[in-house]
Protein backbone atom coordinates (compact mmCIF):
# COMPACT_ATOMS: atom_id res chain seq x y z
CA UNK A 1 0.00 0.00 0.00
CA UNK A 2 2.77 2.44 0.92
CA UNK A 3 5.31 1.59 -1.96
CA UNK A 4 1.73 2.64 -4.33
CA UNK A 5 1.32 5.61 -2.48
CA UNK A 6 5.11 6.87 -2.73
CA UNK A 7 5.22 6.07 -6.71
CA UNK A 8 2.28 7.57 -7.22
CA UNK A 9 3.55 10.89 -5.25
CA UNK A 10 6.58 10.75 -6.79
CA UNK A 11 4.63 11.16 -10.15
CA UNK A 12 3.42 14.27 -9.21
CA UNK A 13 6.81 15.78 -9.32
CA UNK A 14 7.60 15.69 -13.29
CA UNK A 15 3.91 16.61 -13.93
CA UNK A 16 4.35 19.66 -11.90
CA UNK A 17 7.63 20.52 -14.74
CA UNK A 18 5.28 19.67 -17.06
CA UNK A 19 2.57 21.57 -16.16
CA UNK A 20 4.25 24.96 -15.03
CA UNK A 21 6.45 24.95 -18.60
CA UNK A 22 3.33 24.83 -20.41
CA UNK A 23 1.37 27.37 -18.65
CA UNK A 24 4.79 29.91 -18.55
CA UNK A 25 4.77 28.96 -22.31
CA UNK A 26 0.96 29.97 -23.35
CA UNK A 27 1.02 32.54 -20.82
CA UNK A 28 3.72 34.46 -22.77
CA UNK A 29 1.72 33.85 -26.08
CA UNK A 30 -0.95 36.20 -24.53
CA UNK A 31 -0.92 39.25 -26.79
CA UNK A 32 -0.63 42.59 -24.43
CA UNK A 33 1.44 44.03 -22.61
CA UNK A 34 1.00 44.62 -18.88
CA UNK A 35 3.69 47.41 -18.80
CA UNK A 36 1.83 49.43 -20.95
CA UNK A 37 -1.61 49.84 -18.38
CA UNK A 38 1.05 50.37 -15.82
CA UNK A 39 2.63 53.76 -17.45
CA UNK A 40 0.79 56.78 -16.50
CA UNK A 41 0.21 59.63 -19.14
CA UNK A 42 3.00 61.31 -20.31
CA UNK A 43 5.71 58.61 -19.53
CA UNK A 44 8.54 58.58 -21.91
CA UNK A 45 9.95 55.13 -24.05
CA UNK A 46 12.98 55.74 -21.51
CA UNK A 47 9.89 54.96 -18.84
CA UNK A 48 8.47 51.91 -20.14
CA UNK A 49 12.48 49.94 -20.69
CA UNK A 50 12.95 50.92 -17.14
CA UNK A 51 9.43 49.03 -15.95
CA UNK A 52 10.33 46.19 -18.02
CA UNK A 53 14.04 45.55 -16.79
CA UNK A 54 12.51 46.00 -13.57
CA UNK A 55 10.29 42.99 -14.23
CA UNK A 56 12.82 40.99 -15.74
CA UNK A 57 10.34 40.73 -18.83
CA UNK A 58 13.83 42.07 -20.97
CA UNK A 59 15.69 38.50 -20.73
CA UNK A 60 14.78 35.61 -22.76
CA UNK A 61 11.89 33.46 -22.02
CA UNK A 62 13.61 30.75 -20.84
CA UNK A 63 15.78 32.70 -18.31
CA UNK A 64 12.32 34.07 -17.26
CA UNK A 65 11.33 30.48 -16.92
CA UNK A 66 13.94 28.84 -14.58
CA UNK A 67 14.52 32.21 -12.47
CA UNK A 68 10.35 31.95 -12.16
CA UNK A 69 10.83 28.37 -11.34
CA UNK A 70 13.54 28.97 -8.73
CA UNK A 71 11.89 31.58 -7.03
CA UNK A 72 8.49 29.57 -7.19
CA UNK A 73 10.03 26.68 -5.23
CA UNK A 74 11.36 28.51 -2.86
CA UNK A 75 7.87 30.61 -2.04
CA UNK A 76 8.57 33.37 -4.16
CA UNK A 77 5.81 33.69 -6.50
CA UNK A 78 6.69 37.36 -8.04
CA UNK A 79 4.78 40.12 -7.69
CA UNK A 80 1.50 41.43 -9.26
CA UNK A 81 2.42 43.56 -11.84
CA UNK A 82 -1.11 45.65 -11.45
CA UNK A 83 -1.31 45.27 -7.86
CA UNK A 84 1.96 46.04 -6.66
CA UNK A 85 1.86 43.15 -4.15
CA UNK A 86 3.48 39.18 -3.76
CA UNK A 87 1.28 36.78 -5.96
CA UNK A 88 1.83 34.40 -2.76
CA UNK A 89 -0.21 37.03 -0.48
CA UNK A 90 -3.18 36.76 -3.51
CA UNK A 91 -2.89 33.53 -3.42
CA UNK A 92 -3.23 32.77 0.18
CA UNK A 93 -5.88 35.24 0.89
CA UNK A 94 -7.74 34.17 -2.05
CA UNK A 95 -7.40 30.56 -1.49
CA UNK A 96 -9.51 30.36 1.15
CA UNK A 97 -12.64 31.41 -0.18
CA UNK A 98 -12.28 28.93 -3.33
CA UNK A 99 -11.50 26.03 -0.83
CA UNK A 100 -14.36 26.46 1.37
CA UNK A 101 -16.74 26.58 -2.10
CA UNK A 102 -15.34 24.15 -3.41
CA UNK A 103 -15.78 21.85 -0.47
CA UNK A 104 -19.12 23.05 0.11
CA UNK A 105 -20.22 22.29 -3.37
CA UNK A 106 -18.23 18.29 -2.90
CA UNK A 107 -20.46 18.18 0.08
CA UNK A 108 -23.73 18.79 -2.06
CA UNK A 109 -22.69 17.13 -5.07
CA UNK A 110 -21.73 13.67 -2.89
CA UNK A 111 -24.71 14.32 -0.04
CA UNK A 112 -27.13 14.95 -2.55
CA UNK A 113 -25.96 12.99 -5.69
CA UNK A 114 -25.53 9.46 -4.09
CA UNK A 115 -29.29 9.68 -2.22
CA UNK A 116 -30.81 10.66 -5.53
CA UNK A 117 -29.05 7.82 -6.98
CA UNK A 118 -30.20 5.16 -4.42
CA UNK A 119 -33.30 6.23 -4.33
CA UNK A 120 -34.27 6.09 -7.84
CA UNK A 121 -32.54 2.68 -7.57
CA UNK A 122 -34.35 1.20 -5.06
CA UNK A 123 -37.63 2.71 -6.90
CA UNK A 124 -36.52 1.66 -10.45
CA UNK A 125 -38.80 2.42 -13.18
CA UNK A 126 -41.49 4.16 -10.48
CA UNK A 127 -42.62 7.79 -10.84
CA UNK A 128 -40.02 8.64 -8.03
CA UNK A 129 -36.98 7.07 -10.38
CA UNK A 130 -38.70 9.46 -13.12
CA UNK A 131 -38.72 12.53 -10.81
CA UNK A 132 -34.99 11.66 -9.49
CA UNK A 133 -33.52 10.80 -12.90
CA UNK A 134 -35.13 14.09 -14.26
CA UNK A 135 -33.86 16.41 -11.48
CA UNK A 136 -30.32 14.53 -12.42
CA UNK A 137 -30.71 15.03 -16.04
CA UNK A 138 -31.12 18.67 -15.56
CA UNK A 139 -28.16 19.05 -12.91
CA UNK A 140 -25.90 17.83 -15.47
CA UNK A 141 -27.60 19.92 -18.45
CA UNK A 142 -28.04 23.03 -16.74
CA UNK A 143 -25.47 25.77 -17.32
CA UNK A 144 -23.95 26.18 -13.88
CA UNK A 145 -23.78 30.04 -14.28
CA UNK A 146 -27.50 30.37 -15.50
CA UNK A 147 -28.46 28.54 -12.33
CA UNK A 148 -26.72 31.25 -10.30
CA UNK A 149 -28.48 33.72 -11.65
CA UNK A 150 -31.76 32.04 -11.47
CA UNK A 151 -31.11 30.85 -7.87
CA UNK A 152 -29.99 34.35 -7.01
CA UNK A 153 -32.78 36.01 -8.84
CA UNK A 154 -35.43 33.37 -6.81
CA UNK A 155 -33.97 33.29 -2.96
CA UNK A 156 -31.81 36.67 -2.60
CA UNK A 157 -34.05 38.88 -4.40
CA UNK A 158 -37.65 37.27 -4.15
CA UNK A 159 -38.00 35.77 -1.24
CA UNK A 160 -34.93 37.58 0.35
CA UNK A 161 -33.44 34.29 2.28
CA UNK A 162 -29.60 34.64 1.36
CA UNK A 163 -27.22 37.69 0.44
CA UNK A 164 -27.00 38.41 -3.56
CA UNK A 165 -23.22 38.49 -2.90
CA UNK A 166 -20.64 38.53 -0.55
CA UNK A 167 -18.58 36.11 1.22
CA UNK A 168 -18.37 36.50 5.35
CA UNK A 169 -20.95 33.95 6.89
CA UNK A 170 -22.01 30.83 5.92
CA UNK A 171 -25.31 32.00 4.00
CA UNK A 172 -23.36 33.50 1.45
CA UNK A 173 -22.24 30.14 0.80
CA UNK A 174 -25.28 28.19 0.35
CA UNK A 175 -26.56 29.53 -2.98
CA UNK A 176 -22.84 29.13 -4.19
CA UNK A 177 -22.36 26.17 -3.44
CA UNK A 178 -25.50 24.57 -4.26
CA UNK A 179 -24.45 26.54 -8.26
CA UNK A 180 -21.70 24.80 -8.38
CA UNK A 181 -22.99 21.25 -6.84
CA UNK A 182 -25.59 20.55 -8.79
CA UNK A 183 -23.60 19.68 -11.89
CA UNK A 184 -21.84 16.93 -9.91
CA UNK A 185 -24.90 15.77 -7.93
CA UNK A 186 -26.45 14.57 -11.38
CA UNK A 187 -23.67 12.93 -12.41
CA UNK A 188 -23.03 11.40 -9.19
CA UNK A 189 -26.81 10.49 -9.01
CA UNK A 190 -26.32 8.89 -12.58
CA UNK A 191 -23.49 6.61 -12.16
CA UNK A 192 -24.62 5.57 -8.67
CA UNK A 193 -28.18 4.42 -9.69
CA UNK A 194 -26.60 2.64 -12.91
CA UNK A 195 -23.82 0.90 -10.85
CA UNK A 196 -26.35 -0.17 -8.01
CA UNK A 197 -29.05 -1.70 -10.44
CA UNK A 198 -25.75 -3.54 -11.88
CA UNK A 199 -24.92 -4.86 -8.76
CA UNK A 200 -28.66 -6.18 -8.03
CA UNK A 201 -28.24 -8.62 -10.78
CA UNK A 202 -25.17 -10.02 -8.57
CA UNK A 203 -25.88 -13.12 -7.26
CA UNK A 204 -24.74 -12.59 -3.83
CA UNK A 205 -27.45 -10.00 -3.40
CA UNK A 206 -30.02 -13.24 -4.08
CA UNK A 207 -28.01 -15.00 -1.51
CA UNK A 208 -28.69 -12.10 1.27
CA UNK A 209 -32.14 -11.99 -0.03
CA UNK A 210 -32.08 -15.85 0.36
CA UNK A 211 -30.59 -15.20 3.85
CA UNK A 212 -33.62 -13.21 4.81
CA UNK A 213 -32.36 -9.81 4.73
CA UNK A 214 -34.83 -7.05 4.69
CA UNK A 215 -34.21 -4.80 1.88
CA UNK A 216 -33.27 -1.24 3.44
CA UNK A 217 -30.53 -3.40 5.43
CA UNK A 218 -29.34 -5.36 1.75
CA UNK A 219 -29.45 -1.93 -0.14
CA UNK A 220 -27.62 0.05 2.47
CA UNK A 221 -25.22 -2.33 3.71
CA UNK A 222 -24.45 -4.22 0.90
CA UNK A 223 -25.50 -3.15 -2.44
CA UNK A 224 -23.94 0.74 -1.95
CA UNK A 225 -20.99 -0.39 -0.86
CA UNK A 226 -19.96 -2.36 -3.61
CA UNK A 227 -21.37 0.19 -6.37
CA UNK A 228 -19.58 2.86 -4.76
CA UNK A 229 -16.71 2.07 -6.77
CA UNK A 230 -17.43 3.53 -10.13
CA UNK A 231 -18.60 6.90 -8.15
CA UNK A 232 -14.98 6.96 -6.28
CA UNK A 233 -13.37 7.29 -9.51
CA UNK A 234 -15.16 8.92 -11.67
CA UNK A 235 -15.70 11.86 -9.24
CA UNK A 236 -12.09 11.89 -8.54
CA UNK A 237 -11.29 12.10 -11.89
CA UNK A 238 -13.82 15.36 -12.87
CA UNK A 239 -13.01 17.42 -9.77
CA UNK A 240 -11.57 19.98 -12.53
CA UNK A 241 -15.57 20.23 -13.14
CA UNK A 242 -16.03 21.46 -9.34
CA UNK A 243 -12.82 24.27 -9.52
CA UNK A 244 -14.14 24.85 -13.21
CA UNK A 245 -17.40 25.62 -11.84
CA UNK A 246 -16.09 27.70 -8.88
CA UNK A 247 -14.34 29.90 -11.42
CA UNK A 248 -17.13 30.70 -13.04
CA UNK A 249 -19.77 31.13 -10.01
CA UNK A 250 -17.18 33.46 -8.00
CA UNK A 251 -17.60 35.59 -10.59
CA UNK A 252 -21.74 35.35 -10.66
CA UNK A 253 -22.01 36.08 -7.00
CA UNK A 254 -18.95 38.47 -7.08
CA UNK A 255 -17.22 36.09 -3.99
CA UNK A 256 -13.39 36.46 -4.23
CA UNK A 257 -11.45 33.28 -4.82
CA UNK A 258 -9.10 31.98 -7.20
CA UNK A 259 -11.51 32.10 -10.10
CA UNK A 260 -11.97 35.89 -9.44
CA UNK A 261 -8.61 36.42 -9.31
CA UNK A 262 -7.35 34.33 -12.22
CA UNK A 263 -10.01 35.99 -14.27
CA UNK A 264 -9.37 39.71 -13.42
CA UNK A 265 -5.90 39.00 -13.47
CA UNK A 266 -6.32 37.87 -17.30
CA UNK A 267 -7.95 41.00 -18.51
CA UNK A 268 -5.32 43.14 -17.37
CA UNK A 269 -2.39 41.01 -18.56
CA UNK A 270 -1.06 40.55 -15.12
CA UNK A 271 0.97 37.68 -16.04
CA UNK A 272 2.83 36.81 -12.53
CA UNK A 273 -0.53 36.42 -10.94
CA UNK A 274 -2.40 34.16 -13.94
CA UNK A 275 1.02 31.94 -14.17
CA UNK A 276 0.44 30.99 -10.08
CA UNK A 277 -3.35 30.71 -10.33
CA UNK A 278 -3.32 28.91 -13.03
CA UNK A 279 -0.96 26.25 -11.55
CA UNK A 280 -2.42 26.11 -8.37
CA UNK A 281 -5.65 25.19 -9.99
CA UNK A 282 -4.28 22.50 -12.13
CA UNK A 283 -2.12 21.08 -9.39
CA UNK A 284 -5.10 20.70 -7.29
CA UNK A 285 -6.71 19.16 -9.91
CA UNK A 286 -4.22 16.77 -10.07
CA UNK A 287 -3.90 16.17 -6.35
CA UNK A 288 -7.73 15.18 -6.34
CA UNK A 289 -7.40 13.02 -9.04
CA UNK A 290 -4.19 11.26 -7.07
CA UNK A 291 -6.49 11.65 -3.57
CA UNK A 292 -9.04 9.59 -5.82
CA UNK A 293 -6.58 6.81 -7.12
CA UNK A 294 -5.39 5.99 -3.17
CA UNK A 295 -8.84 5.96 -1.96
CA UNK A 296 -9.96 3.06 -5.06
CA UNK A 297 -6.70 1.38 -3.96
CA UNK A 298 -7.71 1.43 -0.86
CA UNK A 299 -11.33 0.30 -0.97
CA UNK A 300 -10.07 -2.18 -3.81
CA UNK A 301 -7.10 -4.09 -3.07
CA UNK A 302 -6.79 -5.10 -7.02
CA UNK A 303 -5.76 -1.51 -7.81
CA UNK A 304 -2.60 -1.70 -5.55
CA UNK A 305 -1.75 -4.60 -6.23
CA UNK A 306 -0.82 -4.47 -9.88
CA UNK A 307 1.71 -2.59 -8.51
CA UNK A 308 3.79 -5.20 -6.09
CA UNK B 1 -32.28 -10.36 -31.03
CA UNK B 2 -33.33 -13.30 -33.42
CA UNK B 3 -36.25 -11.57 -34.43
CA UNK B 4 -33.34 -8.18 -36.25
CA UNK B 5 -32.12 -11.15 -38.03
CA UNK B 6 -32.61 -10.31 -41.29
CA UNK B 7 -33.04 -6.85 -41.15
CA UNK B 8 -30.14 -4.25 -41.84
CA UNK B 9 -28.32 -2.58 -39.08
CA UNK B 10 -29.41 0.89 -39.57
CA UNK B 11 -33.25 -0.37 -39.64
CA UNK B 12 -32.42 -2.63 -36.51
CA UNK B 13 -30.62 0.99 -34.19
CA UNK B 14 -33.70 2.97 -35.84
CA UNK B 15 -36.45 0.68 -34.55
CA UNK B 16 -35.11 0.60 -30.94
CA UNK B 17 -34.26 4.06 -30.95
CA UNK B 18 -37.94 4.52 -31.78
CA UNK B 19 -38.92 2.39 -29.05
CA UNK B 20 -36.57 5.01 -26.59
CA UNK B 21 -39.13 7.54 -25.50
CA UNK B 22 -36.20 9.87 -24.13
CA UNK B 23 -34.40 9.94 -27.03
CA UNK B 24 -37.45 10.73 -29.39
CA UNK B 25 -38.04 13.32 -26.97
CA UNK B 26 -34.06 14.26 -27.59
CA UNK B 27 -34.76 13.93 -31.27
CA UNK B 28 -37.43 16.13 -31.24
CA UNK B 29 -35.81 18.72 -29.28
CA UNK B 30 -32.62 18.74 -31.39
CA UNK B 31 -34.80 18.95 -34.49
CA UNK B 32 -36.72 22.06 -33.46
CA UNK B 33 -33.33 23.48 -32.42
CA UNK B 34 -32.45 22.92 -35.68
CA UNK B 35 -35.40 24.33 -37.61
CA UNK B 36 -35.05 27.47 -35.86
CA UNK B 37 -31.09 28.02 -36.66
CA UNK B 38 -32.19 26.88 -40.20
CA UNK B 39 -35.04 29.71 -40.41
CA UNK B 40 -34.20 32.06 -38.46
CA UNK B 41 -34.86 35.27 -40.28
CA UNK B 42 -38.36 33.94 -41.01
CA UNK B 43 -39.00 33.08 -37.99
CA UNK B 44 -38.24 36.25 -35.90
CA UNK B 45 -40.79 38.69 -35.39
CA UNK B 46 -38.95 41.65 -35.46
CA UNK B 47 -35.08 42.58 -36.74
CA UNK B 48 -32.70 41.27 -34.02
CA UNK B 49 -30.96 43.99 -33.93
CA UNK B 50 -32.65 47.31 -34.40
CA UNK B 51 -32.91 49.34 -31.04
CA UNK B 52 -36.01 51.13 -29.64
CA UNK B 53 -34.97 52.82 -26.77
CA UNK B 54 -38.48 53.95 -25.99
CA UNK B 55 -39.69 50.39 -25.51
CA UNK B 56 -36.52 49.27 -23.61
CA UNK B 57 -36.72 46.92 -20.81
CA UNK B 58 -40.16 45.98 -20.95
CA UNK B 59 -41.53 42.81 -19.48
CA UNK B 60 -42.89 39.63 -21.30
CA UNK B 61 -46.19 41.25 -23.27
CA UNK B 62 -48.49 39.77 -26.31
CA UNK B 63 -46.55 42.24 -28.34
CA UNK B 64 -42.84 40.87 -27.05
CA UNK B 65 -43.24 37.49 -25.93
CA UNK B 66 -39.83 37.60 -24.04
CA UNK B 67 -40.10 41.19 -23.48
CA UNK B 68 -37.24 43.49 -24.50
CA UNK B 69 -33.57 43.98 -23.70
CA UNK B 70 -31.55 47.66 -22.66
CA UNK B 71 -32.11 48.57 -25.84
CA UNK B 72 -35.59 47.83 -26.69
CA UNK B 73 -34.58 44.86 -28.65
CA UNK B 74 -37.52 42.06 -28.95
CA UNK B 75 -35.59 39.39 -26.93
CA UNK B 76 -37.59 36.34 -28.82
CA UNK B 77 -36.10 37.35 -31.77
CA UNK B 78 -32.68 37.26 -30.47
CA UNK B 79 -32.80 34.40 -28.69
CA UNK B 80 -33.85 32.76 -32.18
CA UNK B 81 -31.11 34.26 -33.73
CA UNK B 82 -28.94 32.50 -30.90
CA UNK B 83 -30.42 29.36 -31.76
CA UNK B 84 -28.74 29.82 -34.96
CA UNK B 85 -25.38 31.06 -33.30
CA UNK B 86 -24.98 28.22 -30.61
CA UNK B 87 -25.91 25.63 -33.00
CA UNK B 88 -23.06 26.55 -35.59
CA UNK B 89 -20.32 27.10 -32.96
CA UNK B 90 -21.30 23.60 -31.12
CA UNK B 91 -21.08 21.77 -34.74
CA UNK B 92 -17.97 23.17 -35.56
CA UNK B 93 -16.24 22.73 -32.87
CA UNK B 94 -16.93 19.55 -31.81
CA UNK B 95 -15.50 19.05 -35.38
CA UNK B 96 -12.58 20.29 -34.36
CA UNK B 97 -12.13 18.41 -31.50
CA UNK B 98 -13.21 15.11 -33.08
CA UNK B 99 -10.55 15.33 -35.77
CA UNK B 100 -8.02 16.35 -33.00
CA UNK B 101 -9.13 13.54 -31.24
CA UNK B 102 -9.04 11.17 -34.03
CA UNK B 103 -5.68 11.72 -35.14
CA UNK B 104 -4.11 12.26 -31.95
CA UNK B 105 -5.93 8.68 -30.53
CA UNK B 106 -5.37 6.68 -33.88
CA UNK B 107 -1.65 7.24 -33.54
CA UNK B 108 -1.09 6.62 -30.03
CA UNK B 109 -3.05 3.23 -29.73
CA UNK B 110 -1.95 2.48 -33.62
CA UNK B 111 2.05 2.99 -32.64
CA UNK B 112 2.11 2.26 -28.68
CA UNK B 113 5.53 2.57 -27.16
CA UNK B 114 6.67 5.99 -25.91
CA UNK B 115 4.63 7.84 -28.58
CA UNK B 116 1.78 6.37 -27.06
CA UNK B 117 2.62 7.25 -23.50
CA UNK B 118 3.65 11.14 -24.46
CA UNK B 119 0.06 11.23 -26.23
CA UNK B 120 -1.82 9.36 -23.61
CA UNK B 121 -0.47 11.57 -20.76
CA UNK B 122 -0.90 14.62 -22.67
CA UNK B 123 -4.63 13.62 -23.03
CA UNK B 124 -5.12 12.36 -20.21
CA UNK B 125 -3.44 16.19 -18.66
CA UNK B 126 -5.97 18.30 -20.94
CA UNK B 127 -9.05 15.89 -20.12
CA UNK B 128 -8.43 16.29 -16.65
CA UNK B 129 -8.55 20.05 -16.34
CA UNK B 130 -11.53 21.64 -16.41
CA UNK B 131 -12.42 22.95 -20.34
CA UNK B 132 -13.21 26.21 -18.85
CA UNK B 133 -10.25 27.04 -18.02
CA UNK B 134 -8.31 26.26 -20.75
CA UNK B 135 -10.95 28.03 -23.67
CA UNK B 136 -10.15 30.77 -20.78
CA UNK B 137 -6.97 30.74 -21.73
CA UNK B 138 -7.06 30.41 -25.18
CA UNK B 139 -9.51 33.35 -25.68
CA UNK B 140 -6.77 35.36 -23.78
CA UNK B 141 -4.22 34.18 -26.59
CA UNK B 142 -6.03 34.54 -29.79
CA UNK B 143 -8.31 36.72 -28.79
CA UNK B 144 -12.07 37.61 -28.22
CA UNK B 145 -14.59 36.69 -30.91
CA UNK B 146 -16.83 33.65 -32.07
CA UNK B 147 -13.99 32.48 -34.66
CA UNK B 148 -11.27 32.22 -31.39
CA UNK B 149 -14.73 31.21 -29.27
CA UNK B 150 -14.78 27.73 -31.36
CA UNK B 151 -11.12 26.64 -32.13
CA UNK B 152 -10.51 27.80 -28.48
CA UNK B 153 -13.44 24.91 -27.64
CA UNK B 154 -12.84 22.78 -29.72
CA UNK B 155 -9.14 22.79 -28.63
CA UNK B 156 -10.58 22.43 -24.98
CA UNK B 157 -12.23 18.81 -25.59
CA UNK B 158 -10.29 17.26 -27.86
CA UNK B 159 -9.05 14.65 -24.59
CA UNK B 160 -12.42 12.91 -24.33
CA UNK B 161 -12.18 11.91 -27.90
CA UNK B 162 -8.61 11.02 -28.39
CA UNK B 163 -9.37 9.06 -25.50
CA UNK B 164 -12.18 6.70 -26.81
CA UNK B 165 -10.72 6.50 -30.08
CA UNK B 166 -6.94 4.96 -28.74
CA UNK B 167 -9.51 2.32 -26.18
CA UNK B 168 -11.35 1.61 -29.60
CA UNK B 169 -7.95 0.88 -31.85
CA UNK B 170 -6.27 -0.97 -28.98
CA UNK B 171 -8.87 -3.26 -28.72
CA UNK B 172 -9.28 -3.81 -32.35
CA UNK B 173 -5.93 -3.95 -33.15
CA UNK B 174 -5.98 -7.53 -31.95
CA UNK B 175 -8.80 -8.26 -33.62
CA UNK B 176 -8.95 -11.56 -36.11
CA UNK B 177 -9.48 -9.57 -39.05
CA UNK B 178 -7.24 -7.23 -38.53
CA UNK B 179 -5.09 -9.92 -38.28
CA UNK B 180 -6.13 -11.93 -41.65
CA UNK B 181 -5.63 -7.79 -42.99
CA UNK B 182 -2.04 -7.84 -42.34
CA UNK B 183 -1.29 -11.33 -43.14
CA UNK B 184 -2.76 -10.33 -46.68
CA UNK B 185 -0.02 -7.93 -46.86
CA UNK B 186 -2.54 -4.40 -46.01
CA UNK B 187 -0.17 -1.32 -45.77
CA UNK B 188 -0.35 0.72 -41.87
CA UNK B 189 -2.25 2.95 -43.59
CA UNK B 190 -4.83 0.81 -45.27
CA UNK B 191 -5.33 -0.66 -42.24
CA UNK B 192 -5.97 2.43 -39.82
CA UNK B 193 -7.59 4.14 -42.10
CA UNK B 194 -9.84 1.44 -43.90
CA UNK B 195 -10.20 -0.99 -41.11
CA UNK B 196 -9.10 0.22 -37.84
CA UNK B 197 -10.87 4.33 -37.75
CA UNK B 198 -14.08 3.09 -39.13
CA UNK B 199 -15.02 0.82 -36.24
CA UNK B 200 -13.62 2.64 -33.58
CA UNK B 201 -16.20 5.49 -34.54
CA UNK B 202 -19.37 4.49 -32.87
CA UNK B 203 -18.20 5.83 -29.32
CA UNK B 204 -16.82 8.74 -31.25
CA UNK B 205 -20.18 9.79 -32.71
CA UNK B 206 -22.50 9.20 -29.68
CA UNK B 207 -20.02 11.64 -27.57
CA UNK B 208 -19.77 14.38 -29.83
CA UNK B 209 -23.61 14.30 -29.66
CA UNK B 210 -23.45 14.63 -26.22
CA UNK B 211 -20.24 17.24 -26.99
CA UNK B 212 -22.36 19.67 -28.89
CA UNK B 213 -24.17 20.38 -25.72
CA UNK B 214 -21.39 20.87 -23.79
CA UNK B 215 -19.83 23.20 -26.26
CA UNK B 216 -22.80 25.14 -26.52
CA UNK B 217 -22.44 25.75 -22.69
CA UNK B 218 -18.56 26.53 -22.89
CA UNK B 219 -19.65 28.98 -25.93
CA UNK B 220 -21.84 30.52 -23.12
CA UNK B 221 -20.18 30.54 -20.07
CA UNK B 222 -17.46 32.37 -22.13
CA UNK B 223 -19.64 34.74 -23.54
CA UNK B 224 -21.16 35.31 -19.82
CA UNK B 225 -17.25 36.22 -18.68
CA UNK B 226 -17.34 38.54 -21.61
CA UNK B 227 -14.63 36.30 -23.71
CA UNK B 228 -16.68 34.90 -26.00
CA UNK B 229 -18.90 36.75 -28.86
CA UNK B 230 -18.93 40.46 -28.62
CA UNK B 231 -21.61 43.18 -28.53
CA UNK B 232 -23.92 43.68 -30.82
CA UNK B 233 -23.77 39.30 -31.51
CA UNK B 234 -26.66 37.88 -29.90
CA UNK B 235 -25.29 35.23 -28.63
CA UNK B 236 -26.74 33.63 -25.63
CA UNK B 237 -24.19 33.96 -23.29
CA UNK B 238 -23.55 37.63 -24.57
CA UNK B 239 -27.07 38.38 -23.73
CA UNK B 240 -26.63 37.04 -20.67
CA UNK B 241 -23.82 38.56 -19.44
CA UNK B 242 -25.06 41.63 -20.80
CA UNK B 243 -28.36 40.81 -18.88
CA UNK B 244 -26.60 40.41 -15.49
CA UNK B 245 -26.72 44.09 -14.89
CA UNK B 246 -30.29 43.94 -14.56
CA UNK B 247 -31.10 40.89 -13.25
CA UNK B 248 -33.23 43.10 -10.97
CA UNK B 249 -34.91 45.41 -13.05
CA UNK B 250 -35.27 43.27 -16.31
CA UNK B 251 -34.81 39.06 -15.75
CA UNK B 252 -36.45 38.28 -18.62
CA UNK B 253 -33.09 39.04 -20.00
CA UNK B 254 -31.39 36.21 -18.37
CA UNK B 255 -34.35 33.73 -17.71
CA UNK B 256 -35.31 33.44 -21.97
CA UNK B 257 -31.98 32.76 -23.16
CA UNK B 258 -31.03 30.49 -20.32
CA UNK B 259 -34.10 28.38 -20.69
CA UNK B 260 -33.40 28.02 -24.29
CA UNK B 261 -29.79 26.70 -23.99
CA UNK B 262 -31.06 24.37 -21.42
CA UNK B 263 -33.99 22.92 -23.11
CA UNK B 264 -30.91 22.68 -26.31
CA UNK B 265 -28.39 20.98 -24.02
CA UNK B 266 -31.35 19.01 -22.51
CA UNK B 267 -31.99 17.83 -26.00
CA UNK B 268 -28.66 16.42 -27.05
CA UNK B 269 -27.87 14.71 -23.90
CA UNK B 270 -31.49 12.63 -24.38
CA UNK B 271 -30.07 11.75 -27.78
CA UNK B 272 -26.43 10.77 -26.72
CA UNK B 273 -28.10 8.79 -23.77
CA UNK B 274 -30.37 7.00 -26.08
CA UNK B 275 -27.99 6.28 -28.76
CA UNK B 276 -25.08 4.61 -26.07
CA UNK B 277 -28.35 2.85 -24.27
CA UNK B 278 -29.17 1.81 -28.31
CA UNK B 279 -25.68 0.90 -29.38
CA UNK B 280 -24.76 -0.30 -26.10
CA UNK B 281 -21.75 1.78 -25.79
CA UNK B 282 -19.87 1.63 -22.72
CA UNK B 283 -19.20 5.21 -22.77
CA UNK B 284 -20.34 6.79 -18.89
CA UNK B 285 -17.22 8.82 -18.77
CA UNK B 286 -18.44 11.35 -21.61
CA UNK B 287 -22.00 12.33 -20.31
Amino acid sequence: MWIYVLRRTLLLIPLFFIISVVVFSLIHLVPGDPIDSLLGPGSTSADKIELVKAHGLDKPLTVQYFVWLKNFVTGDMGQSIIEKQPVADMIFYNMPFTVRLGLASLFISFFLGILLGIISAAAKNTFIDYISMIIALLGVTVPAFWLGLILMLIFSVMLGWFPVSGSGNLQTLVLPAITVGMGGAGLIARITRVSMLEMFNKEFVLLLYAKGLSKPAIIIKHVFRNALMPVITIFGLRLGWILGGAVTIEIVFSRPGIGNMLLSALYRRDYPVVQASLIFLTMAVIIGAFIADIMYSYADPRVRDVYK
Amino acid sequence: MTKYKHKPPWVVVLQRFSANKMGVIGTILIACLVIVALFAPLLEPYSYKEQNIAIANEPPSLNHIMGTDDFGRDLLSRTIRGARISFVVGVLSVLISVVIGLVIGSIAGFYGGVIDLVLTTIADLTWSMPAILIALLLVAIIGAGLESVVVAIGLSYWAQYARLVRGQILSLKSAVFIEATKSMGASDYVILFKHLLPNSLSPVIVAATIGIGNAIVLEATLGFLGMGAQPPTPSWGAMMSNGTAYLFISPWMIIFPGLAMMITVLGFNLFGDALIDIMDVKNKESS
